[in-house]
């Protein structure tokens, strides 16, 4: 029963895709602008519409890439994805990896300050109330609004990319960790309160375990975010990463390359969201 | 009094300080010996309980136990939580274990393995060992909250309504296990229940308790009402129990009590 659902599903979702390119396809399809007809012309007209305009017996597309101009460009940047050569003409894989190594070291702070931050304030309810002003304000804000600061404080554009990825991904990652640990169930405290075990032990082996479906949660919405963000720090600071590609791309009027940038930030981002999935699977449990 | 293993003496506890839950609670217990404390809810049993395993504070009065003052949780009261209270992320075998390793830190792995296993063995889970509490029916997540708390081997346990959660035919399986258990241990036991059965069955000394009053004459407190000792001595049994002699005699007298109550309650 669920396998031929899975099998249906999968079915529709190709016709889907099928009749998306077919649309395309027409839709991008070469049309004849003007209607000349090269017969009973002499040599002398032909250049007349030539000079006005009208090439006889050329093609007119709308400049949209067609579905078989998309499949040579994914070819074709696929088959060498780790050229480099200079600053503004990198393999994809090459500048994916900026992106992801930008993504990781800024995600990867904000866990290191976000987690045991949302322990001790989730802890404690006064530090809880007293945080909490402060929290709802810096939340709310546009990580790339950061960036200016960023870029005067750092002087490096690179580094400011990975704060703004630092400052986006920290605050639902506080707030889960914070609230994941201040609603640990009473009972499970008590037991441990019963068989007089130490703080870190409880921290540890309690409250972390108990507390770990709430954060990694909070970790899987980071990094969400953050690969949104990300796309946008690198069109603002430039030089390398997957925004920058999108961007220059968009200078040179490559619009395959540009849709071919697009698909695999999606791709990348489904497979970010995938790990995490299963990470939060590993550790939630069955009450 | 200095033969009682632990003593209560003089406790009360009130959120509002004119008009006290209860108020001048004594009483003792030997040791070995098991005691039921039955009353209607509110009357403060949870608190009396929780008093005892540290994880509440009187307002006033003291408890002693084996000559020192309770004076908050430790490994020597085992509490079993009428929730279970397993961590759902541990099998049976690590929710023991973590107990156990809290109670002796410097142990071998063998040596934790060793009590996890006699004690698990001692609820009859052999079996479930290795299974989730969320893979086990409710009687299973009671046996392994009792064997948490047999397994530190407590002076004294604490147990809050264990049963109350549980249909009557895996409860009377328990009780009878626990009846063995205990004989077998000589644990001191207080108990918190509902089920006057229970009490007659299980208790050797049984506590009733009235809620707080309040009429035209003032404010009463609740406290103890009357301690009976359970005539019913020696080898009681659940099949049995209800041939003895003084059997209903009992019965009567506690539900005619809580009975009693309840009129007093709704006047």
């Amino acid at each position: 029963m669920m396998k031929s659902l899975q099998l249906k599903a999968g079915i529709v979702s190709l016709v889907v895709f099928t009749v998306f390119v077919l649309v395309w396809h027409i839709a991008t399809l070469p049309t004849k602008t003007t209607a000349v007809n090269l017969l009973g012309m002499t040599a002398e007209q032909i250049e007349y519409q030539k000079m006005m305009g009208k090439d006889v017996g050329s093609q007119k597309t709308t400049g949209f890439p067609t579905p078989s101009q998309m499949l040579n460009t994914f070819a074709h940047q696929l088959s060498d994805p780790f050229y480099d050569n200079g600053p503004n003409d990198k393999g994809i894989a090459i500048q994916l990896g900026h992106s992801l190594l930008r993504v990781a070291l800024g995600f990867l702070m904000a866990c290191a300050v976000a987690v045991p931050f949302g322990f001790v304030i989730g802890m404690s309810p006064l530090l809880y109330k007293a945080c909490d002003p402060f929290i709802q304000i810096l939340k709310p804000i546009s990580p790339l609004a950061w960036m200016p600061l960023a870029l005067y404080t750092i002087k490096d554009s690179s580094v400011s990319g990975v704060f703004v990825i630092f400052i986006c991904s920290v605050w639902p990652m506080l707030l889960n960790t914070a609230f994941g640990v201040s609603t640990v169930k009473r009972e499970w405290l008590n037991v441990a309160k019963t068989l007089e075990v130490n703080p870190l032990r409880r921290a540890f082996l309690v409250i972390l375990p108990a507390a770990a479906p709430t954060i990694v949660t909070g970790m899987r919405i980071s990094m969400g975010i953050a690969w949104l963000v990300i796309v946008a720090a690198e069109m603002l600071v430039g030089g390398t990463g997957i925004g920058y590609f999108v961007w220059n791309e968009w200078n040179n009027l490559s619009l395959t390359n540009v849709i071919f940038a697009i698909v695999l930030i999606g791709l990348v981002g489904m497979l970010l969201d995938l790990m995490f999935a299963k990470f939060q699977r590993w550790v939630t449990y069955v009450e | 009094m200095s033969s009682d293993f632990l003593s209560v003496e003089g406790l009360s506890k009130s959120f509002n300080p004119s008009k006290p839950v209860f108020a001048g609670v004594d009483f003792e217990i030997a040791r070995g010996e098991f005691v039921c404390i039955i009353g209607h809810s509110g009357c403060g049993k949870t608190t009396i309980l929780n008093v005892l395993a540290g994880l509440d504070e009187a307002s006033s009065g003291v408890v002693i136990m084996d000559g020192r003052e309770v004076v908050g949780p430790s490994l020597e009261r085992g509490v079993v939580f009428q929730s279970h209270a397993l961590m759902p992320w541990l099998s049976v075998r690590s929710n023991i274990a973590f107990a156990v390793q809290s109670k002796w830190p410097d142990w071998s792995k063998a040596e934790v393995t060793a009590q996890v296993e006699k004690f698990v063995g001692m609820v009859g889970l052999s079996q479930a060992i290795e299974k989730k509490p969320s893979e086990l029916s409710g009687g299973m997540k009671q046996r392994v909250g009792i064997a948490r708390a047999f397994a530190i081997q407590p002076k004294m346990l604490l147990l809050d309504e264990p049963f109350g959660a549980l249909d009557a035919l895996t409860r009377g399986t328990i009780q009878d296990e626990l009846i063995q258990i205990v004989k077998a241990t000589q644990q001191t036991v207080f108990m918190i229940t509902h089920d006057v059965d229970e009490a007659i069955l299980l208790a050797d000394k049984i506590i009733l308790m009235r809620n707080a009053t309040e009429d035209q004459t003032g404010y009463t407190p609740g406290g103890i009402a009357e301690v009976v000792m359970n005539p019913l001595t020696g080898l009681r049994k659940r099949a049995d129990l209800h041939h003895l002699n003084g059997y209903y005699e009992l019965r009567n007298h506690i539900v005619d009590f809580l009975v009693g109550l309840g009129h007093s309650i709704s006047h």
